[in-house]
């Protein structure tokens, strides 16, 4: 019994499934987007889940779903080493370059 | 509500070329078919916000507002058909038990979550089946309504399929509680594909498909899912009908009081 083991997780969580994080792409050649989360006992329940929660009002054409406990972030305490030394490095934005008239989408 | 198809009434010549007898012979299979659809996607609206869990919820209210899409397409063309001036309210709204002509399964109530699966695999496995046959429909109309629910069907077969596993294929609990449901549900399948009178005359003029034609493959679904769910398809029993000809359980009479209860407490009245 494949599910077994899973849904004898979920009753010992009290009926908590595991967490998944949702991205869906809302049209052809753009990126996935994260766009929320949902509970599911599985990665193929959750896509489900995914397309009945996220993509009921035709949102999107892909979805990806990862189990939360997968993703790992950064650290709000270490956000001024992380990211304030980027502010005052203008050379490092291609804004010195002049783009010709013909080239679109820059 | 928005997503019934719209169609103008002369967009189905075939119309015109049926005789007045078969056209009260479509007229009344295609309101067979609404009010299937109407029935078990109250049914399922019943769920609405009683779910498990929230997905679920979710899940139950999109297949249910899928079928209720598919009734308004279903109404207002046999409406036309009927071309009496009833509308697609009227037809909903007010007719009586012994006037509906849903099969007995889709009335059945939801009882445990299992249930409601079950009751929707059932379901599912004949609708996509027979969808998916009605799209090279004669009747253009009854093709055009076909092919945008089988899209949905699709979804609703893989959703009910694969709760089936999950609830065989689980816990004691579940697998117990779901061999509960089929013992209980199983000899409401039957109707489904058993003609009626109406439907043998219509298969003969070819105007809806052949229910064999459909019965094998909805076996073989029926047979893969259930092996995989560990569960075994109920032997030798004894199918219960007469929905398709108005004879209901005692359920169909509570569902349309609360169904119609607005309209036929205040008539006329509209949103």
């Amino acid at each position: 019994m494949k599910h077994d083991a899973l849904i004898q997780t979920v009753i010992m969580t009290q009926s908590e499934w595991p967490l998944w994080e949702v991205f869906i792409r809302s049209k052809q050649g753009l990126d996935h987007k994260h766009v929320g989360s949902l509970h599911a006992a599985d990665a193929q329940m959750a896509i489900q889940n995914a397309r009945d929660v996220y993509t009921r009002r035709q949102e999107g054409i892909s979805i990806w779903v990862v189990e939360s406990k997968h993703v790992h972030a950064s650290n709000p305490d270490d956000a001024e080493a992380f990211f304030d030394p980027a502010n005052d490095k203008v050379y490092r934005h291609p804004t010195f370059y002049q783009v010709p008239d013909s080239i679109k989408h820059m | 509500m928005e997503d019934a198809m719209q169609f103008a009434p002369s967009e189905n010549p075939a119309l015109a070329t049926y005789s007045p007898e078969v056209r009260q012979q479509l007229f009344r299979f295609v309101l067979q078919l609404a009010d299937t659809s109407l029935i078990l996607g109250h049914r399922l609206s019943e769920w609405c916000g009683h779910g498990p869990i929230l997905e679920q919820d979710l899940a139950m209210a999109n297949i249910a507002l899928d079928l209720l899409g598919e009734t308004r397409s279903l109404y207002q063309y046999a409406a036309e058909l009927e071309g009496q001036g009833r509308t697609e309210d009227d037809l909903a709204y007010l007719r009586s038990a012994t006037e509906y002509r849903n099969p007995l399964l889709v009335e059945q109530p939801n009882g445990d979550f299992a249930d409601t699966v079950v009751r929707q695999f059932l379901f599912d496995n004949f609708h996509y089946h027979f969808l998916k046959q009605l799209v090279n429909n004669a009747d253009e109309r009854l093709a055009a309504i076909a092919e945008k629910s089988l899209k949905e069907a699709t979804y609703h077969l893989k959703w009910s399929s694969e709760w089936v596993i999950r609830l065989g294929d689980g816990t004691e609990e579940s697998h117990r509680r779901v061999e509960k449901s089929i013992a209980e549900l199983w000899r409401f399948s039957g109707e489904l594909t058993i003609p009626t009178a109406l439907e043998k005359e219509l298969q003969t003029i070819g105007l809806i498909p052949e229910y064999a034609d459909i019965q094998a493959s909805m076996t073989a679904h029926a047979e893969r899912v259930m092996e995989e769910a560990s569960l075994v398809i109920p032997q030798q029993v004894f199918m219960l009908t007469g929905g398709k000809d108005g004879r209901h359980t005692e359920h169909l009479g509570y569902i349309l009081t609360e169904l119609q209860y607005m309209q036929r407490t205040y008539p006329g009245m509209t949103w």
